[in-house]
């Protein structure tokens, strides 16, 4: 992969969109490289605020850490509009199977964020009303542990998504469960 | 109105039902008998005007050594020496509180506190329910059948509060397995490597209680 403006230095983020050579004034690219692209920039979240990691993300989503500096600054409350779901705090049993609707209803491609330690495990809730992990629900895939996550974590856990979906291409696969190790 | 005033007025309506009793300051606890409980509370209510019902909960004292107060820090021992009667009930495997409070409705202080309790026996029906004296006890005694499975003689078709209602048992009850889970979602296979549950130790054990 190369720029053509300059292929000794690509600037960040443009190796990965550009490749090859055209026409003076024309950008080429695979289509599956230019649509990781869009999609990466372009995520409509859906909040799935259970418990006090909401206040977390009510944290990054606000204008002090921005998310929508990743271009994922639009919450949809609609399943059907959202690409990524992010299940944000405690999920009890009890909530489960809504948790596993409101999945199903999302459109392909769609992705699912992990957020706080109760949601990768069920944390320190090793009892009889908390899902042992999200993952034994639905497939996930990343996974931002912390009692909550600092928003600092949730920012690179959001670029980790983004280099996910751009590596994914056309087709993402979904149940993909376990994220790339870095 | 002290404790002992309080204590005075709830043995001259109940006599010997009130079994064991104590406190200190404005804060009574008191212990009576299974059947005379809604008329305590009734006389706590009116008369006494504790006009509100803080928590109404259980405790599952199940394999707890020597009977309720055994090994306890008793505030009235400590400070009054003793003087207390400690005629505690011990048969019962449940201990159910109600925790009043009397609310200045004007000034809004806290005039006094008092816990009223009694055992009630594992598959029996615990006193008749107080949703008249106060609404808030509907959902506390419902929270109270879900966890413990002890609901008022008078309400029979309870329904959970907090839990499904495909759950089967009552989870604070300490014979409860502490590691069973009642998904209502079957899980999905384990991801490639992950680590089993039961590779897992253990992460809460159940040594029961050292005497």
């Amino acid at each position: 992969m190369t720029d053509e403006r300059d292929p000794q230095t690509p600037g960040p983020g443009s190796g990965a969109l550009t490749q090859g050579s055209g026409p003076p004034g024309v950008l080429t690219s695979r289509l599956d490289a230019a649509i990781g692209w869009a999609r990466k920039y372009s995520i409509f979240q859906y909040p799935f605020v259970t418990a006090c990691c909401g206040m977390e993300y009510m944290s990054v989503a606000s204008g002090h850490y921005d998310m929508d500096r990743f271009g994922a600054g639009f919450p949809r409350f609609s399943p059907r509009q959202a690409d990524v779901l992010m299940v944000v705090g405690t999920t009890s049993q009890k909530i489960a199977p809504i948790l596993k609707r409101i999945y199903e209803q999302m459109m392909e491609p769609k992705w699912v964020v992990a957020f706080g330690v109760c949601t990768c495990t069920g944390g320190f809730y090793d009892d009889y009303a908390t899902v042992q992990g999200i993952d034994t629900i639905i497939p996930v895939d990343l996974y931002i542990p912390g009692c909550p996550p600092r928003p600092e974590n949730v920012l690179q856990g959001l670029m980790l998504l983004q280099e996910k979906i751009q590596r994914q291409g056309l087709h993402p696969k979904p149940g993909t469960l376990r994220p790339p190790i870095r | 109105m002290t404790e002992t005033e309080l204590l005075d007025a709830l043995k001259a309506a109940l006599g010997a039902d009130v079994l064991a009793a104590g406190g200190v300051g404005h804060d009574l606890w008191a212990q009576v008998a299974k059947g005379r409980v809604r008329e305590a509370l009734q006389l706590f209510k009116g008369t006494l005007g504790f006009n509100v019902l803080v928590d109404h909960t259980a405790a599952d004292l199940l394999k707890w050594p020597g009977g309720h107060w055994a090994g306890v820090w008793d505030p009235c021992q400590a400070t009054q020496g003793g003087e207390h009667e400690r005629r505690t009930q011990t048969d019962g495997r449940f201990e159910l509180t109600w925790r009043l409070m009397r609310l200045d409705e004007k000034s809004g202080l806290v005039e006094g506190r008092a816990a009223l309790k009694c055992r009630v026996s594992d598959g029996e029906a615990g006193p008749p329910s107080v949703r008249d004296l106060w609404p808030c006890a509907d959902w506390l005694e419902r929270e109270v059948w879900d966890m413990f499975g002890v609901k008022p003689n008078n309400r029979p078709d309870l329904k959970r509060l907090l839990l499904y209602e495909e759950f089967k048992g009552h989870p604070l009850r300490k014979d409860y397995p502490i590691a069973k889970r009642q998904p209502l979602v079957a899980p999905l296979p384990a991801p490639e490597g992950r680590i089993a549950p039961e590779q897992l130790r253990p992460r809460v054990t159940d040594p029961g209680l050292v005497e």
